[in-house]
């Protein structure tokens, strides 16, 4: 197994230009996701989705722009992952989490599974879709388009570890620059997802950016779930024989 | 990014932020009726085919064979929903190609796949008169399929990050038992011979009670999470839920062997537990689409632990 990659999405180098967006659009043949006018900011794609896999959040504050790129986090603990009934979603070599097309029967059930809300079911096509990280690209032995294309290496590319290094040594100088709202999102292996393979620095809260605060892979229940299940099929057992009981012939 | 806040609430609102009042997660993709019809008739399959059991145990064959014969029609017409919602029908046998336990819908197409044959053997049987042990056995082993198929639907939605129902994730399957048991009391009481039919009767009261109860735990104990099963369309299809299975619950009690109270009891239970299965994929998708949902309870949990950890610190409000 190869080393686990990642991307690093620095939202202070971030200049809006969707350069990644394109890029993404270009190299994975991602079909035209709508040209709307949101009349909220200049983001034009709106979320990720299953023909939006780089998606550009602009955020108008008073006195600044915030900017950042979201993707896919390809989480440790991935949820779309865990609930996929017939394995199209599978973890590569490279530790990211894949749809393979020619399996997906278009369940949907991945799709309200994701904590991020990434992925979707594209309906006229039936499947669910979302970031490869450049699946094809990564065997060859390049980096993700998108990586590739960012003019500020705003999006860094590479092994997951290096990028925790830097975000924690960029994430001190914007510090003691006096940047104190600058905060990593993702990086933590101890997070309810159990870290990211995609995380971010961000200026200001997650939900400002339309990140959840504090996501949780929801599998982590599900041992407790099925045992709720299994007392409710007792109860049901059991309230069947009370009715025969009740009523004997 | 916007202040949330709806004017008419009668609750104060919590105070939160958010992308534009953009959603944070994406809702369930489930068409409206295949999904809902598909867990009315599983969980009708499943508690048919407990009833079938039962009462070929105890020596009540007509409830026996018509609750057999529901196990096996409610299993095949469900099936058919299950693979029309597919965005991609033709590969449904896909969802044999893999068994993970990770996955409630694995879990739950293979059960389909094993109850949906155990109840085709029973009903053929019964129905034929031929192989009479085999069948006796697979009406058996249906009870044993039967619980599974009324209660994992209730993991199915709550293992997904959709608020409304992972909260619910304790109560869920009860209500989807009760559920389960009240519909299938309710087509056991409309075919089979009143005189044969007190079980029945009895299941359909029961799972009323059940599933009511379930119901009230989830609006009770959930707070924030669990306001979509209360408000709008959501809401009001909770509302007729309740009234109507418990209407015909109570009638079932004393619907005896009366003709005209039967009917009107099987019908308001089937109307009950099938405003069930809607209303709660509408909660479902209501409280993905409103962010709300999402960032305030993850925002109080997050405070709840720093608090925890860090018990001096400052109260963490969750306000920005």
């Amino acid at each position: 197994m190869a080393e686990r990659v990642g991307f690093f999405t620095d939202s202070s180098v971030c200049i809006g230009c969707k350069a990644c967006e394109v890029a993404c659009k270009e190299w994975n043949g991602v079909p035209d996701d709508g040209f709307v006018f949101r009349a909220t900011s200049y983001d034009n794609t709106g979320q990720l989705g299953a023909d939006t896999w780089r998606h550009v959040a602009f955020i108008e504050q008073d006195g600044r722009w915030l900017m950042s790129s979201d993707v896919c986090k390809h989480c440790t603990n991935a949820a779309c992952l865990d609930v996929c009934p017939t394995g199209a979603l599978f973890r590569t070599e490279f530790d990211t989490v894949v749809v393979q097309p020619d399996i997906c029967n278009g369940c949907g059930y991945c799709v309200p599974a994701c904590p991020f809300g990434v992925i979707e079911r594209r309906e006229r096509d039936g499947r669910a879709w979302k970031c490869t990280m450049c699946y094809d690209r990564l065997r060859g032995g390049l980096e993700p388009a998108c990586a590739k294309a960012c003019p500020t290496d705003s999006i860094q590319f590479g092994p997951l570890d290096e990028l925790r290094e830097r975000a924690a040594a960029r994430l001190e100088r914007l510090h003691a620059d006096g940047v104190d709202e600058a905060r990593l999102y993702g990086e933590s292996p101890e997070d309810g997802v159990g870290g990211t393979g995609a995380f971010f620095l961000l200026l200001d809260e997650p939900e400002v950016y339309g990140l959840p605060p504090e996501p949780v892979v929801t599998t982590r229940d599900l041992p407790q779930m099925w045992r709720w299940a299994g007392g409710a099929s007792i109860a049901l057992v059991g309230a069947v024989a009370a009715c025969f009981l009740g009523s004997r012939r | 990014m916007s202040r949330g806040g709806d004017s008419t609430a009668t609750v104060p609102e919590a105070d939160f932020r958010s992308y534009y009042g953009q959603p944070v997660l994406k809702p369930p993709v489930w068409h409206v009726p295949h999904m809902p019809l598909y867990l009315y008739l599983g969980g009708l399959s499943g508690a048919s085919s407990v009833i079938a059991a039962a009462a070929r145990l105890s020596g009540h064959d007509r409830l026996a064979l018509a609750a057999g014969v529901t196990a096996f029609a409610g299993a095949g017409l469900g099936s058919g929903f299950l693979v029309a919602e597919l965005g991609r029908p033709e590969r449904f046998l896909n969802m044999l190609r893999v068994f993970k336990v990770t996955s409630p819908m694995s879990v739950g197409s293979w059960t389909l796949a094993v109850h949906g044959g155990l109840t085709a053997a029973g009903a053929a049987s019964a129905v034929t008169g031929l192989l009479p042990l085999a069948g006796d056995a697979a009406v058996l082993a249906g009870a044993l399929t039967g619980p599974v198929m009324a209660t994992y639907t209730g993991v199915l939605l709550a293992d997904t990050a959709v608020p409304a129902w992972h909260a619910a994730r304790r109560e869920l399957p009860f209500l989807f038992a009760g559920s389960a048991l009240a519909s299938a009391g309710a087509v056991g009481m409309l075919t089979t011979p009143r005189a044969e039919a007190g079980p029945a009767r009895a299941a359909a009261a029961l799972g009323a009670v059940m599933e009511t109860a379930a119901a009230a735990v989830i609006e009770r104990r959930l707070g924030l999470e669990g306001e979509p099963y209360q408000r709008g369309k959501a809401g009001l299809l909770m509302k007729a839920s309740r009234a109507l299975t418990l209407a015909g619950g109570l009638l079932a009690t004393v619907a005896g062997r009366s003709r005209t109270l039967t009917a009107a009891s099987g019908l308001a239970i089937t109307a009950g537990v099938l405003c069930t299965r809607f209303g709660m994929l509408e909660a479902g998708k209501a409280s993905a689409l409103d962010p709300k949902y999402t960032v305030v309870p993850q925002r109080e949990r997050a405070a709840g632990r720093r608090l925890a950890v860090v018990p001096d610190q400052e109260n963490g409000s969750h306000t920005p």
